[in-house]
């Protein structure tokens, strides 16, 4: 299936009127995605809202150390591989073609130290007896909200990284060029936004008090 | 006319997988969708006889189904409603004349995600037989009705239906979001980014608009219904209990508590309400563009119309909690629910009146898709005349639970839309076939069908208004019900006559896509820019040319001009003004 067979984008300039946005069709879908995901989380995070302030005995079992100290760890080092995202981005469109292939490396390493990282908090509080339907604090639906919310940023992540490396292999072959790239780095600093999110509501409004 | 300008398209498939059933081209996908649908509407009106039948004949052993117990009832309700309003009102108007006529009517090759339209078909597709599966499992199909209420939804052992019918229910309503986002994201790529030159926002028509809007409403409203169903499949089966509290079922304790079943109806008509508008844009569309070809005029305020579809699209994010007045909510909160409510009349009469406006002292042409989209608008105003009672609170509360509701919505949404598929059928289908389907079967199946519809949906507002409540399978044991029974009676003998005629409406479709006379490139003398191309249109739509625009979409009996319309690619100088 050739370039051609995926997107129609590409036209005899001056054959079609002027798009309103004057950006490509790829990176305007993924603007549109970016929409759609967005109402998605935020449907997720209404329920947690709904849910918490419905409920009367909701747990606050966040020690600032160890989980918000790794919280914020894992904030660091997301934020950190939005920059290098930036950095990777910015080299594309200059032709640096090994040096941004290098920076999205990095960036997707960044993605999978997050991801480790998470797993390794999650890890330690299954070991503290938090299951989607009990925890050892108050009410059961703090794991449910808890898992299924970081679960589904997880989910983001974890494809972020996949669409690295599909996308940087492809780039580094020619397949892609920098404006694919920069529709990448849209995509992750929308997972990493999506985390700014998460950061306040589901963990600093949980902390153990 | 056209320019010179090549364009840049794949090129023709060979072969008749690539051609027919993995196909990349926007036609072959929006008659997939359409046949999709066809077939979804005919199961859908199958259950619902089923239904009418058991309402007057209710110990009536029946084919296929047998005995329908009070729980097969409810089967059938639920899955009359999900197949009708997500495979029929939402695939055949938006994704399936959509993706056929958008492009065309743009002046684009195709849409501007090939293969992420047949994904999006082939998705949908998926979903379609993970909903009929549910009829086959152990336990039959679901009970919870299309909005899938909780608790009974999310819990296994509620009802016979609920175990893996239930399960199939939500992954296949899960599937459908996925599908309708792909769609939603190729809908608004293509309309921004591939129109032809000269074809400015204002110049396209109307159709274009609704269905352009109808993407923006899909794209914000279904990934809400993912995140529930996700929810859901997780209460279902992994134990969490977002929306179910600490409930008894047929006296043991479900393992479930803290959850909240109005989170789920919250999610739901969030996503619910917009949905309505999902199913009725693209109608609305569909009936301005044949009211103005048919009546030989200008759709009577072009740019009202666009800024009412944009304002009942806005609007439709803000009333979810009119469906929810029934749930002890702060009586504040059903205020301004209401009041958002109400605040839609306004756009849709802005609609309707110009409609009507179109219609004045016009010359009309009373074929087959005028008869239909006139009847659109009767069925609108019919069917929105109710709105504003059941918007009001202390008027919804008594009439909820009743035949009231299900005549409103029935014709407003449900047969409306649905006459907006016949007006788009019998309009389009020279452009999509090559022939004419046949007027004379066309005016029975209209006349018998209009009469037809009112007959089955004016009498259930009687029927709510005496009080008599839906969702009851057993209307024979209540005595204060006796009196109501012959208008139920007259209602399913209606619905018989109805459903019979629809088959003389498949026999048109078929029998004239074979054997109906050979139609020219523009038989309703229309404007815009798909009858200005070959019938039916070639591969990349315009024969290896981007067509140019220079008219607006509805230049109809314009001062001066030799003909009595001015196609969109005529050159400038054919009006005096």
């Amino acid at each position: 299936m050739s370039e051609a067979d995926l997107t129609m984008g590409t036209h005899v300039p001056g054959a079609l009127e002027q798009s309103p946005f004057a950006i490509p069709s790829k990176k305007l879908v993924m603007w549109l995605f970016i929409a759609s995901d967005a109402i998605t989380f935020a449907a997720l995070l209404f329920a947690y809202g709904f849910l918490r302030n419905a409920t009367p005995d909701w747990p606050r079992p966040f020690n600032f150390s160890p989980s918000i100290i790794n919280v914020m760890l894992m904030t660091f080092v997301l934020i950190s591989s939005s920059l290098t995202m930036l950095i990777g981005v910015r080299m594309a469109q200059a032709g640096n073609k090994s040096g941004a292939f290098r920076w999205i490396f990095i960036t997707a390493a960044a993605g999978i130290l997050f991801a480790l990282l998470h797993l390794r908090e999650w890890l330690g509080l299954i070991a503290e007896g938090v299951r989607l339907f009990q925890n050892p604090w108050g009410a059961g639906t703090f794991g449910a909200a808890f898992f299924s919310i970081t679960g589904l940023h997880l989910t983001h992540v974890v494809g972020g990284v996949v669409a690295m490396v599909v996308v940087g292999l492809r780039y580094r072959r020619g397949r892609y060029n920098a404006d694919d790239i920069e529709i990448l780095g849209l995509y992750w600093h929308f997972v990493d936004m999506v985390w700014m999110f998460v950061v306040p509501l589901v963990y600093l409004l949980n902390v153990k008090q | 006319m056209a320019t010179t300008a090549t364009v840049h398209a794949h090129a023709a498939p060979q072969g008749f997988i690539r051609k027919y059933i993995f196909s990349l081209d926007h036609k072959i996908i929006g008659l997939q969708y359409y046949f999709l649908a066809l077939v979804a509407v005919f199961v859908g009106m199958f259950l619902s006889l089923l239904m009418r039948i058991h309402l007057i004949w209710p110990t009536a052993v029946l084919p296929l189904v047998g005995e329908i117990k009070p729980e097969t009832y409810l089967s059938l309700l639920t899955m009359h409603g999900t197949i009708m309003v997500f495979f029929v009102l939402t695939t055949a108007p938006q994704s399936g004349f959509g993706n056929y006529f958008l492009p065309i009517q743009i002046g684009a090759p195709d849409m501007a995600f090939p293969v992420l339209n047949m994904l999006s078909f082939w998705t949908t597709f998926l979903a379609f037989v993970a909903m009929i599966a549910a009829f086959f499992v152990s336990g039959g199909a679901p009970l919870h009705g299309w909005t899938g209420y909780a608790p009974l939804s999310a819990l296994p052992s509620a009802g016979p239906g609920e175990q893996l019918g239930a399960d199939l229910w939500v992954i296949s309503i899960a599937i459908f979001c996925v599908a309708s986002l792909m769609g939603a994201l190729n809908f608004i790529t293509t309309l921004l980014d591939l129109r032809a030159k000269g074809m400015t926002l204002f110049r396209l028509p109307l159709t274009c608009w609704a269905w352009f809007v109808t993407a923006i409403l899909a794209l914000l409203a279904f990934g809400v219904l993912l995140s529930a169903g996700i929810l859901l499949l997780l209460d279902r089966n992994l134990g969490t209990s977002f929306y179910v509290p600490l409930v008894v079922v047929n006296g043991t304790v479900m393992g479930h508590k803290g959850g909240s079943p109005l989170l789920w109806q919250h999610l739901f008509w969030f996503f619910g309400h917009p949905e309505v508008y999902i199913a009725i844009l693209p109608g609305m569309g569909v009936a301005s563009q044949v009211l103005s070809t048919f009546a030989r005029k200008p759709i009577f305020g072009y740019k009202a119309m666009v800024y009412a579809i944009m304002a009942i699209g806005l609007l439709g994010f803000t009333v979810w909690g009119h469906h929810m007045f029934m749930s002890g909510m702060s009586p504040y909160s059903a205020f301004a629910f209401s009041i958002m409510t109400m605040a839609i009349g306004v756009p849709s009469a802005i609609k309707t009146f110009n409609w009507l406006g179109t219609l004045h002292k016009a010359r009309i042409r009373f074929h087959s898709p005028m008869l239909f989209a006139i009847g659109f608008v009767s069925l609108f105003v019919s069917g929105g005349l109710s709105g504003p009672f059941l918007a009001q609170p202390v008027l919804d509360i008594p009439l909820h639970d009743t035949y009231f509701v299900v005549g409103h919505f029935h014709l407003i949404m449900g047969v409306a839309a649905i006459f907006g598929i016949f007006a788009a059928t019998y309009y389009w289908f020279p452009k999509m076939f090559g022939r004419m389907m046949n007027e004379s079967l066309g005016r029975i199946h209209f006349w018998v069908t209009l009469v037809g519809t009112y007959a089955i949906f004016m009498p259930m507002h009687y029927l709510g208004m005496a009080g008599h409540p839906r969702r009851y399978s057993q209307l024979t044991e209540l005595a204060y019900l006796h009196d109501l029974i012959p208008v139920q009676q007259f209602m399913t003998y209606a619905a018989f006559i109805t459903i019979g005629f629809q088959f003389v409406f498949v026999f048109n479709l078929f029998w004239s896509m074979f054997k109906g006379p050979k139609a020219s490139d523009n038989p309703w003398e229309a404007t815009t820019l798909e009858w200005t191309t070959a019938t039916p249109p070639p591969h990349d739509n315009f024969g290896g040319h981007t067509p140019v625009v220079n008219h607006g979409p509805y230049e109809y009996s314009v001062p001066g001009a030799p003909r009595d319309y001015v196609m969109q690619t005529d050159p400038v100088t054919a009006t005096a003004h």
